[in-house]
């Protein structure tokens, strides 16, 4: 009884897990899940072998695509998808970090055009260094990690 | 705007956002088409085209250079030099002013306080756009400047020794000429006080670019080591904490004793304006270069101007 979660398996949709804990907030977010109209969970801080502590999104109807999903590799670089149809799990993949990524995230640099003009979409180039990824914003060519967001 | 330029092809309809983005061909040749502008000046190419001097900030020095760049070549200017002669006042976005005065130009000389302003300007317009600072982020001409100058008083610019002194944390100017020198295998001496040291970024760029740099607190340690002496200021808007400023802001100022161990090739270079960094006695010396330096602003713009326009 202990492992059960109580929440309902989705009958159509999207599974995100392995995302790390505390990111899954930031996830909702980017994904622009609080506008979907139909049922989200969200998980927070559950018990992982792995990763110690995990986070774990439910999205009922709406099918997540791998050009999608890799716009979060930056915040969850490890976290599979899983697509369900009908309670069955019919495609599962992980996330692939971008070259770019475009529109999801704001440039945390105030003084930075994007955040001054609303019809602006950002865009950041994706460098690895090793375990750290940094992503250049093209517009005010400043240079973030992930977690200054 | 597509890149269009390789070897000695111009750069014509090339926007000129970042000298970080310059490859060192593309600088060599503008280098060299501002010589020639040097050697032959103002002859009038650019008879019949329209420049629009698009400054959304003060500026006296690059914005004049630019007109008069414009103008001894035949060329025409219209624009404006504050915010509040613009409909941006009025709420207009930054992209459909660069749209519409893109109808009416045919180059963008634009300087904006914002970061990004410049790219933002040439997504939004066809016509060349040249980034004259935008913000913290980058003033190109700038850095073609000084580079064109350290090559005209040193006759190369391969493997010069080049000390930077002053703020080489907050100037835009040191970051993208260090960046733009990585081209050209310097030896550089970061000279600043501990908490205005190079930011971490740039240090990086330069060892992937295995530049070799060492840092220094006084003039004395590399004065008798260096070709060029970069000054700057130490800016007091970027001080949060006033007692800081007060501390390090006359720990690096330049006087003409400071030059008795120099070497007889050094020159004294200063992007301007200076405060107090340098001292009026040095201007009379064989060293300073600083002066020629703002002149040479006007042939390089000149340059960037008629290689744009496809003159």
């Amino acid at each position: 009884m202990k492992k059960l979660i109580s929440v309902a398996a989705i009958e159509n949709g999207t599974v995100i897990d392995h995302i790390p804990a505390g990111q899954g907030t930031q996830l909702v977010r980017l994904l622009r899940l609080t506008a979907h109209k139909k049922k989200v969970t969200l998980l927070l801080n559950l018990p992982s072998q792995s990763m110690g502590y995990k986070d774990l999104i439910k999205v009922e109807a709406r099918e997540i695509s791998e050009e999608e999903a890799s716009q979060i590799a930056v915040f969850a670089p490890k976290a599979t998808l899983n697509i369900i149809r009908e309670y069955h799990v019919v495609k599962k993949f992980t996330v692939t970090m971008p070259e770019h990524i475009e529109k999801v995230i704001r440039c945390p640099n105030e003084r930075c055009i994007t955040n001054h003009e609303r019809e602006i979409s950002t865009r950041f180039g994706v460098n690895r260094f090793g375990n750290k990824v940094q992503l250049v914003c093209q517009f005010c060519e400043k240079s973030f990690t992930h977690d200054t967001y | 705007m597509e890149r269009i330029f390789e070897g000695k092809e111009l750069m014509k309809g090339k926007d000129i956002l970042s000298a970080k983005e310059m490859t060192k061909t593309e600088i060599l040749a503008l280098l060299d088409r501002a010589l020639e502008m040097k050697k032959n000046p103002f002859e009038p190419i650019l008879k019949g085209h329209l420049m629009a001097s698009c400054f959304f900030e003060p500026s006296t020095r690059t914005r004049l250079s630019f007109e008069a760049a414009m103008k001894r070549l035949g060329g025409e200017v219209i624009g404006f030099s504050e915010v509040s002669s613009t409909a941006t006042q009025k709420g207009e976005s930054l992209s459909d002013a660069m749209k519409i005065i893109g109808l009416y130009a045919d180059v963008i000389v634009i300087r904006h306080p914002l970061e990004g302003s410049a790219r933002q300007a040439a997504i939004a317009t066809e016509k060349p756009v040249i980034n004259a600072g935008d913000g913290a982020n980058e003033h190109p001409t700038q850095t073609l400047l000084d580079l064109f100058t350290m090559r005209e008083c040193q006759g190369k610019l391969e493997g010069l020794s080049i000390a930077f002194v002053g703020d080489l944390l907050h100037g835009r100017t040191v970051h993208s000429l260090a960046l733009a020198l990585r081209h050209f295998a310097p030896r550089l001496y970061l000279v600043s006080p501990p908490s205005l040291a190079m930011q971490d970024s740039i240090l990086q760029e330069l060892k992937k670019s295995e530049i070799s740099f060492s840092f220094h607190q006084s003039i004395e340690e590399i004065i008798d080591k260096v070709d060029i002496l970069f000054m700057t200021r130490i800016q007091k808007e970027r001080f949060r904490n006033p007692d800081e400023y007060q501390r390090v802001k006359d720990q690096l100022i330049l006087t003409p004793d400071l030059l008795k161990d120099a070497r007889k090739n050094l020159k004294v270079l200063h992007p301007l304006p200076r405060v107090n960094e340098i001292a009026k006695e040095v201007d009379d010396t064989e060293y300073a270069y600083y002066f020629q330096q703002a002149e040479n602003g006007i042939y390089v713009r000149s340059a960037l101007l008629a290689t744009v326009l496809g003159k």
